[in-house]
């Protein structure tokens, strides 16, 4: 008796990941019939409203290719805007995607399977609504292979690898294809389990495309031995990847003599937000999808928690980098960096440090309380408050540091244009349309790896047992 | 179990028509069990198929590590040659340009790019290499004839004796299965 008395305990301390009496069969019907079954009408309503964003999105781009980005609000001295400002905060929010696939998996941290899949799959849409920033930035992105050291006949030089600039093009483009290849990796099993449902259910169409998506997968042992290989290596990749690509943003700017920008505290503090407003997006993006497709048992409420956990200690490694900034602007010395800071903090933009001070510093602080971690409102608006945060720490950064130049005559407010705020407005569109497709066409939960999960603990349980008995 | 012995084993099967023998399982368990029975029994070509990766199922029936390793790193070292080779030949070699008074070429500056192109050449090398070792894509194979092949990517346990194990004889192997728990067995066609 003394010991179920010590099992509740210990579940009480760490509940399961998985609620409730859980098979295998139960998990792969769960996940499998949210995209078997008739689209709900929901979802055309979200994707209708989410795609009209994305289309306003492709007319903005267009409009802006056909007539120059001085559609934009960039204009002297203030040359990188919202333009930068996009870039930074939506790369920032894929890292969470690869933190959670690749170091919490060698961190051995389990409860990293029920929400995997899904943020793999917002770091991909992130990624992509990140790119579209620099390559129309640059004004003419039918020219973007000049990005990219590919002998042709119209350059005719090579590009400049002395530049922070082109490490940002190797950073980011290889951390698309490495997270794109990740993700696939990890969904091979899953999709051959939708393409056995299908061809037991008589679904031919369905079972030749996700046939072929699958190829041909049958989980042999001697299959799963090279591919937890090959994710293992591939997390032991991104680990060091992930870092990079934000360091190597955070150099875009550091590398620079700006004041302002040249400090050496801009690539760790560059990670730790990209992962804070990162994590506060999955913890949008799966508050609303465990509702609306029923998975509370796989996203459990623990899930949910230390989510919010890491939040309070990326959101608490911010606000201490904010405070670093200040101090070492003033012990510096240096008029032109204490100008900025000061600046920063009480000039023209001070409306936008304040929003970003109360968003990202001293709102996270409230998961202190267990009561707002556990509470699903409070997490759902805080997620979305640090978030707005984040994209304000991004303008801050760049806009007050450059619209004052050394030369008072160089001096200048920006303010965007309606391109500016509505190209913005159309990337959520497209993020969100691509993060809806997702969820409709593809198992969002990773089944197999979750089923592991669920085997190893129950394994691991026995053993306990079994010692317990002797 | 003794009910589901009778029926299978067409008569005048040549033995290259067959793929092997199959016994299903409901369990993690009882298939890692089983497995390791039936190496001891000393069949060598085992294989095993399962909704997720079984821990210590490769030990149990005596496969070799993976050589994956060896193949991303020999992939990543070529990456990490080629960017710094790219690097130098296109900034110190085919089009020197002096930038701000920085040197042409210099190992600090290339350290980014180097170690972006290291982790692309390996990532490709992990993921073409592990679909390669796994003979991946193959749209057919002969274990999807068993009749509950289905199962496998859902909750269902297949222990595999295949036709070309020594010890090969699909009476014997059939009955060890069953031996061992299995909930269904089956002799499969090629």
């Amino acid at each position: 008796m003394a010991d179920v008395a010590y099992q509740q305990d210990l579940d009480a301390l760490n509940p399961p990941l998985v609620l409730g009496d859980q098979s295998y069969g139960k998990i792969t019907r769960d996940v499998s019939e949210i995209i078997e079954r008739k689209t709900p009408t929901e979802w055309y309503i979200a994707i209708s409203i989410s795609s009209f964003f994305a289309i306003i999105l492709l007319g903005m781009l267009g409009y802006l290719a056909f007539t120059g980005i001085g559609v934009w609000g960039n204009n002297s001295p203030v040359f990188w805007a919202w333009d930068i400002t996009n870039f930074v905060f939506w790369i920032g929010i894929g890292h969470a995607g690869t933190l959670i696939s690749a170091i919490l998996f060698l961190f051995r941290q389990k409860w990293r399977t029920s929400i995997n899949r899904a943020a793999e799959a917002m770091t991909l849409f992130a990624v992509a609504c990140a790119g579209i920033f620099p390559l129309f930035h640059t004004g003419r992105p039918w020219r973007a292979y000049w990005l990219f050291p590919i002998p042709n006949l119209d350059l005719n030089m090579w590009q400049n690898f002395r530049s922070p600039l082109l490490w940002d093009v190797f950073a980011v483009s290889t951390y698309g294809t490495v997270s794109a290849m990740f993700w696939y990796v990890g969904l091979v099993p899953d999709l051959a389990t939708i393409r056995d449902r299908a061809v037991r259910d008589g679904k031919p169409i369905r079972a030749l495309i996700f046939g072929v998506l699958a190829l041909g997968w049958r989980g042999s042992v001697r299959h799963w031995q090279h591919y937890e290989k090959a994710y293992l290596i591939l997390a032991g990749l991104s680990t060091p990847l992930v870092l990079s690509v934000h360091t190597i943003v955070s150099f875009d700017f550091a590398v620079s003599v700006i004041p302002g920008w040249h400090t050496t505290i801009f690539p760790p503090y560059f990670v730790a937000g990209a992962v804070f407003s990162g994590f506060a997006m999955v913890m949008t993006l799966m508050v609303v999808s465990r509702w609306a497709l029923k998975l509370k048992h796989l996203v459990t409420m623990k899930h949910l928690e230390n989510m919010c956990k890491v939040m309070l200690a990326t959101g608490s490694i911010v606000g201490y980098a904010y405070c670093v900034e200040f101090f070492t602007a003033f012990f510096s010395g240096n008029p032109y960096e204490r100008f900025v800071f000061l600046n920063r903090a009480t000039g023209p933009y001070s409306w936008a440090v304040i929003t970003m001070f109360t968003c990202n510093v001293i709102s996270p602080q409230l998961f202190w309380f267990k009561k707002v971690r556990t509470s699903i409102p409070a997490m759902f608006i805080l997620s979305i408050v640090i978030n707005i945060g984040m994209w304000f720490e991004r303008f801050v950064i760049i806009v007050t540091s450059l619209h004052r130049d050394y030369l008072p005559s160089s001096w200048g407010y920006f303010r965007p244009t309606f391109v500016d705020i509505f190209t913005f407005i159309g990337s959520v569109g497209l993020f969100f349309t691509l993060f809806l497709l997702f969820i409709r066409f593809l198992p969002m939960i990773a089944m197999a790896e979750v089923k592991g999960m669920m085997a190893q603990e129950s394994m691991e349980k026995q053993a306990l047992e079994q010692k317990g008995a002797h | 179990m003794s009910e589901q012995i009778t029926p299978t084993i067409p008569a005048p099967l040549a033995p290259k028509e067959i793929y092997g023998v199959v016994g299903e399982f409901d369990t993690p368990e009882g298939l890692l069990h089983a497995a390791k029975a039936m190496y001891a029994e000393g069949y060598t070509n085992i294989d095993a198929m399962s909704p997720f990766a079984i821990h210590g199922l490769e030990d149990a029936i005596g496969m070799k590590r993976s050589p994956l390793g060896y193949i991303v790193f020999a992939i990543g070292l070529f990456g990490m040659l080629n960017a710094l080779l790219l690097q130098w030949w296109t900034g110190a070699v085919s089009y020197p340009l002096v930038i701000g008074g920085k040197p042409l070429f210099a190992f600090e500056f290339s350290i980014p790019v180097t170690f972006e192109l290291t982790v692309l050449f390996s990532s490709f090398a992990a993921v073409l290499g592990m679909f390669a070792l796994n003979g991946l894509p193959r749209f057919h194979h002969p274990a999807m004839h068993y009749k509950n092949f289905t199962g496998v990517t859902d909750d269902r346990f297949l222990l595999v004796i295949e036709r070309t194990d020594p010890l090969f004889d699909a009476e014997v192997a059939r009955q060890h299965l069953i031996d061992q728990g299995a909930v269904d067995t089956e002799l499969v066609e090629a």
